[in-house]
């Protein structure tokens, strides 16, 4: 099976049915209002003035790790080395699958924990590991959810959002022979205790990597259940995987990260569990795991880096901040985009990972509101990235371009039309003529041609003015001399 | 002080009234107001659609136009931003024609960004009996950080009584050609801003831009919501009766 599959082509069929579902609607209604108010009030008593100074250094500690990112690769891999773990390199998702697959075989493990990894969900790593008969069980309870459920994670942050309690109720009683949980703590306390038998049977953990310190070979797990920790410290061996672009310099520069990650996330101050691992279990320590892995991963990241209109994509942190605030993620959820990250940022990242081509409609997939730009902590610009992504499909080269040669022409058209004050003029004869048929008390309700078919499908159109501006200004406006001040 | 107006191109072909009024209210301040013909439209949907190519005559069609203006006024948010801050990056490569674009985007105002800050007149002698609310289009408030400057005009109204829309920062779903690309999503981004439009009891919304007017005044129609939509510039152009200015909007006024 491919790493991942990838549904991105599906996204205007995708996004009509999340549009339709009463339940996702339902879900995404309850829950995304919850998110922005939390991070509005985070920001509010943090001050937007010294908000505004940490985002700054944010980005200007991303710039420059992204700058320097060999170097800093270079260094975060010695020191965890010399820390007695063991670094990998991969350049693609499924290279750092057969690394994990080979370091779990190796071991003979059977049981694999894991913290919440986007990354893994790039790699397709529950289901390898299953195909080699290892059992790969997901520790954070939403993630846990969606496991059980067989589906992919809804929104980066709240994996199973879009499961209502009765929903979660019915897939432990089918999943887990639990029957009878009516309520949230009660699932939560079954789940916790069906975990923690999996913990002590796993010898292997496997999590994500919010930020990995260069200067100290230092992996960096933010989460708010704890079972992150778990995952480093209870199995015989601890794999960790990042994406290239989560390295930062320095230890200081957790100050000024930690603070703008769980505020944009979830308005925290900071989350319940941060934990730092430094490699394996040292002479002396009382805990920790024998074998440290860190598994560096490309899978895309080079063509981000080597993209200098795309390239402040990789400062997201994925908090998430940017999909609560999208009017276009509040409507459709995060199935509808096909791929492993939904959303603004999403939208700029996906196409660049899995081809132009198949995610041609995702750029498109935006207002250009610009909401996501002015909530993400690192400022990035992404509906200017939007654009140009848009750009390089309709001027690509043919096969990867992103409209029907139908919407070509109108454009072709409609540049000639605006091209100077003559054509419009004479264009607006011809619309005049033609829209007549169609006018209703000066408004369209129906109009059979696209593209106006599509805008009159829910809302009216109003007619061509009686005279355009230029025919007022000529008429009356340009003579009227300037009135007296009122 | 002379003023040039950008109309923009929905205002032209479908909203003249809004550049009427436009040339009213800033007639009665007492400045004078010229209209280069040759204008057409400022090239945005083509540069948001991906065709740059398509975009960069237009700008550069605007330059030419406008160059010699002391002042360049846009009675909308999108468009001003267009001009403002897309046009001159479009030319960052190009030596000259960058700076040229600068140097004029730094004289381009959108109408209530120039109003109040470089006018610097909160009260127009307008009046409008009426219970408005306002939606702050989001390039207007994001792109060129409007946040205050129509909301004070409107307070400035006489007779006017304001009512603040729910989540005003939401966009409404317009997004130009995202609009007829995914026509049921911008419908149902618009779905909330009607029902918030709705819950403030308000007869008239106000915006200063005519494409989210026209999104907006089209759904409510559809949805038979009683609502008026108009710009910001045909309440600030209304006067007293006596003025000769009709205190009620003319049938068809604004974006319905
Ligand atoms: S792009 Fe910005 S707002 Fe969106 S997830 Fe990344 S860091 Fe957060």
């Amino acid at each position: 099976m491919a790493p991942v599959q990838v549904r991105t082509q599906e996204f205007p069929r995708a996004s009509s049915r999340a549009l339709a579902n009463g339940r996702v609607q339902q879900a995404l209604t309850n829950v995304m209002g919850h998110f922005d108010h939390a991070r509005e009030a985070a920001i509010q008593e943090l001050t937007p003035e010294v908000w505004e100074r940490y985002r700054e250094r944010g980005r200007e500690i991303k710039r420059h790790a992204m700058e320097y990112l060999d170097f800093y690769l270079e260094l975060l891999s010695e020191r965890v080395e010399a820390n007695g773990g063991k670094v990998h390199f991969a350049r693609t998702a499924q290279e750092a699958t057969q690394i994990v697959l080979e370091i779990a075989k190796a071991l003979g493990v059977k049981v694999a924990v894991k913290g919440k990894s986007m990354l893994s969900e790039e790699m397709g790593l529950n289901h390898a590991l299953e195909e080699q008969g290892i059992a790969p069980v997901e520790t954070d309870l939403g993630e846990y959810i969606i496991q059980l459920a067989q589906e992919p994670p809804f929104h980066i942050l709240a994996p199973a959002m879009h499961k209502t309690k009765e929903e979660v109720g019915e897939l432990f009683a089918a999943k887990l022979g639990l029957g009878g949980l009516q309520q949230i703590p009660d699932m939560a306390a079954a789940a916790r205790k069906t975990l923690r038998e999996r913990f002590l049977q796993a010898d292997m953990g496997i999590t994500g990597v919010n930020f990995a310190v260069a200067e100290t070979g230092t992996v960096v797990i933010v989460t708010n259940e704890g079972n992150g920790r778990m995952c480093t410290s209870l199995p015989r061996v601890h794999v960790a995987l990042m994406g290239m672009e989560k390295v930062v310099p320095a230890l200081e520069d957790l100050s000024v990260m930690l603070r703008l990650l769980p505020r944009a996330a979830t308005g925290q101050r900071i989350t319940s569990y941060v934990t730092l691992v430094s490699g394996p279990r040292q002479p002396g320590d009382e805990d920790g795991p024998e074998e440290f892995h860190l598994v560096i991963v490309d899978a895309g990241r080079t063509r981000l880096l080597a993209d200098p209109e795309l390239r402040e994509a990789l400062y997201c942190i994925r908090c998430g901040a940017c999909l609560n605030t999208c009017p276009v993620y509040r409507k459709v959820g995060g199935h509808a985009y096909g791929w492993v990250y939904p959303g603004p940022i999403g939208s700029v990242i996906t196409p660049v990972m899995v081809g132009l081509p198949r995610a041609r409609d995702l750029p498109f997939a935006s207002s250009l509101c610009g909401a996501c730009r002015e909530v993400c902590p690192l400022k990035i610009n992404i509906p200017l990235m939007l654009v140009s992504l848009r750009r390089r499909l309709m001027e690509g080269a043919p096969g990867e371009r992103g409209v029907s040669w139908g919407q070509r022409l109108l454009v072709r058209l409609w540049s000639r039309v605006v091209a100077s004050e003559g054509s419009l003029r004479r264009a607006r004869r011809l619309a005049a003529v033609f829209q007549r048929p169609f006018l209703r008390r000066r408004v369209v309700r129906w109009i059979p041609f696209p593209p106006f078919s599509r805008w009159t499908r829910n809302r009216d159109m109003p007619g061509l003015a009686r005279r355009s501006f230029h025919e007022l200004w000529d008429r009356d406006l340009k003579t009227t001399g300037r009135s007296k001040r009122p | 002080m002379k003023v040039s107006l950008f109309v923009t191109c929905l205002v032209d072909q479908l909203f003249p009234e809004v550049g009427e009024s436009v040339v009213k209210l800033l007639r009665r301040v007492g400045i004078e107001v010229e209209f280069p013909r040759e204008q057409t439209c400022c090239g945005q949907p083509a540069l948001n659609s991906g065709f740059m190519a398509h975009a960069k005559p237009l700008a550069r069609r605007w330059l030419d136009l406008f160059e010699e203006s002391q002042y360049v006024v846009v009675p909308s948010g999108s468009c001003a931003a267009m001009l403002k801050v897309s046009v001159p990056e479009m030319f960052r490569q190009e030596a000259g024609l960058y700076e040229r674009a600068q140097a004029l985007a730094g004289r381009t105002y959108e109408l209530s960004q120039f109003l109040v800050n470089v006018l610097r007149v909160q009260d127009l002698g307008a009046r409008f009996p009426g219970k408005v609310t306002y939606h702050p289009s989001c390039h207007l408030l994001r792109e060129l950080g409007a946040a205050t400057e129509a909301q004070t005009l409107i307070r400035g109204v006489r007779g006017i009584q304001f009512v603040p829309l729910d989540n005003p920062d939401r966009c409404c779903g317009f997004g130009g050609t995202f609009s007829v690309k995914y026509p049921s999503l911008s419908g149902a981004i618009l779905e909330e801003k009607l029902r918030a439009i709705e819950a403030t009891g308000a007869d008239v919304v106000v915006a200063c831009d005519s494409g989210c007017l026209m999104h907006i005044a089209g759904g409510m129609r559809r949805r038979g919501m009683k609502v008026e939509a108009m710009h910001l510039a045909q309440i600030l152009a209304q006067t007293a009766p006596a003025e000769g200015a009709p205190a009620e909007p003319k049938d068809g006024a604004g974006a319905g």
